[in-house]
Order: C-alpha cells, then structure tokens, then sequence
C-alpha cells in the first residue's frame, strides 16, 4: 500500500501511453504485413496523442485523433486497400538491409538519448506541475487568439486590453496560418489531379 | 519502480520522441512497400511533434516555449495530411501505370 501511495499517477499514464507508443511504433518497423503495420500505426499514433493530453496540449491531441488518426490514416488504409495485391501484402526485407538498418538505428537512438540527457534543465521536472496544471485555463481560445490577434501567454499583465497588445518580435501566427491554408488548397488540388481516372488508350506507350 | 514516484521531466518526452522518429528512419529505410516508407514519415513527424509539445508544456517546464510549441504541432499535423494526400495520390498512380508498389521497381528515370 505505501508504494501504491507513492505511485505519482501522472507519471504512471504516461508510461503507459509511451509504452504502447513506443512497442507498437517498434511493431510498425518489424512486421512486414501492410495491412497489420497500418493497424499498428493507428494504436501508436492514438497513444502519442494520449501523450499530448498528459503535456497539458488538450487541443493539439484532439487534432491528431480527428486529423492524424480519423483523416491521415484512414487515407493510408484506403491507399492499401487499393493496392493490396497478394504479391504486395506481404514483402520481405533482405537480412543485409535489416544489419544496415540496426545499425544505422542504433547509431541515431543513442546520439538523440545521449543529446537529450546532456542538458541539465531537461532533466529536472517542474517543481510547481501542479500549481500550474490547476491555474491554466484549458480551453482552445488561447490558440485561436494566437493564430488570429494576440499571444495570451506572452501579454504584459492579464488585466492588460487585448487589442494593439502584441509585443515586439512576438509576433501572431496569421500569416504561417494563411500559407498553410493557401498549400492544403494546392495540394488537394493537385492530389485530385494526380488520382484521377485516365482514359486507357491502348496506342500510348507511356503508360505501358 | 523509481521510474513510477518520479515526476515526468522534458527528456522523458523527447526519449520517446527519439523512439519514434528512430522507428520512422528504420522504417523508411527497410520497407519495399511504397506505403510502409509512408508510414515511416509519419512515425517521423509524430516524433519530432511529440517534442514541439514537450518544449512548450508548462507542466513539464516552468520556462516553456508557451504557445509556439503547440501551434507548431499544429502546422506539423496540418501538413502532415497535405503530404500523405500528395504522397498517396503519386502512389496509386505508380501503381496504375507500373502494376506493381514495390519501390524497387520505380527506376525509370535511370541516368
């Protein structure tokens, strides 16, 4: 029971969503069925976004259930539907490339871990979590202030007017905003063009 | 069992974020399957997303990035589905023109 008292909850979830994170992403690597990695890659992508609840991000992991997880991959499992020929289900990876690979692997995992824990103030947790886990407003205004007029987290005083509020060099994110919605149009657009039914014209070697 | 009673720090989150982007570059590297190298670039944007958040969660540190880390998310996520769309269209076309999705077999444009 005292080691169950002990047990800090938040730092339980969030072992079990980076477990189920992390082994089903190592899943996605090591099976070499299609239709089972996209199956594994939809629970790792949905645990990672359990992950962005526990950061505090409530907003950015509703966005990857309903776009990552509800648009992007049913997108990918459609795309294996289409092409789920036996000859393609199931594809092997040659032993040589599977050496190449570890090791390549490995080189990177270690670099990045050993990156991360050379920084001293990465590795201290926040002493005041829960003071600021009860004191920040959770709702998705903040965000869209933030795309559209002012930073709410970087205002003088909280009693300060919105309006003429943005202070120099923290600028809003309305033009990164626009260009990602003008580049969504481009490419549905062009994606549209790509995927379209072409006629079969027996006389055209080019698409032979 | 000490992992369990320790509070979550910043490197717990980029730890995972380096298994997934790692999972990602294995991935990428090894499939044939022109769909499994796909699924390797979202491993890879998820990992580098999990660390945007990271950086800008407050619970995890009291001098954040604040509000970027979470509107980079954002964009990530955003053009993650442009790309996919554009990456998923170019493959069923290779697979229309070429019968087959193996990447080995796209090598017409041989120098």
């Amino acid at each position: 029971m005292m080691l169950l008292a002990a047990i800090q909850w938040h730092t339980f979830f969030f072992l079990l969503f980076s477990l189920l994170t992390c082994g089903f992403a190592l899943a996605v690597v090591f099976s070499s069925n299609v239709v089972r990695m996209a199956f594994f890659l939809t629970i790792s992508l949905g645990a990672a976004a359990g992950l962005f609840f526990l950061a505090g991000a409530e907003f950015v992991g509703a966005m990857q259930f309903m776009i990552y997880v509800g648009g992007t991959l049913v997108l990918l499992i459609f795309g294996v539907m289409l092409t789920a020929h036996e000859r393609f289900i199931s594809m092997k990876t040659k032993a040589g490339e599977w050496v190449m690979a570890a090791f390549l692997g490995g080189g990177l995992f270690l670099l990045l871990v050993r990156a991360t824990l050379m920084v001293p103030q990465w590795n201290a947790p926040n002493l005041q979590r829960d003071q600021v886990a009860q004191s920040e407003v959770h709702d998705s205004a903040a965000i869209g202030a933030a795309v559209s007029a002012y930073r709410a987290d970087s205002l003088p005083s909280s009693s300060a007017p919105p309006a003429a509020a943005v202070p120099a060099g923290k600028s809003v994110y309305l033009l990164p905003f626009e260009i990602v919605s003008v580049h969504l149009l481009v490419v549905l657009i062009g994606a549209g063009y790509l995927a379209r039914a072409k006629k079969r014209n027996p006389g055209n070697a080019w698409q032979a | 069992m000490d992992l369990l009673t320790q509070p979550v720090s910043v490197s717990h989150y980029l730890v995972v974020g380096a298994v997934l982007f790692v999972c990602g570059v294995v991935c990428m590297a090894t499939k044939r399957n022109a769909l499994g190298v796909l699924m390797g670039i979202e491993l890879v944007l998820n990992g580098a997303n999990l660390n945007f958040v990271a950086f800008g969660s407050r619970i995890l540190r009291s001098d954040s990035l604040g509000m970027d880390g979470q509107l980079m998310a954002l964009f990530v996520i955003v053009l993650a589905a442009a790309e996919a769309a554009v990456a998923l269209a170019i493959a069923l076309n290779f697979y229309n023109n070429h019968a087959s999705i193996d990447v080995d077999h796209a090598d017409d444009l041989k120098g």
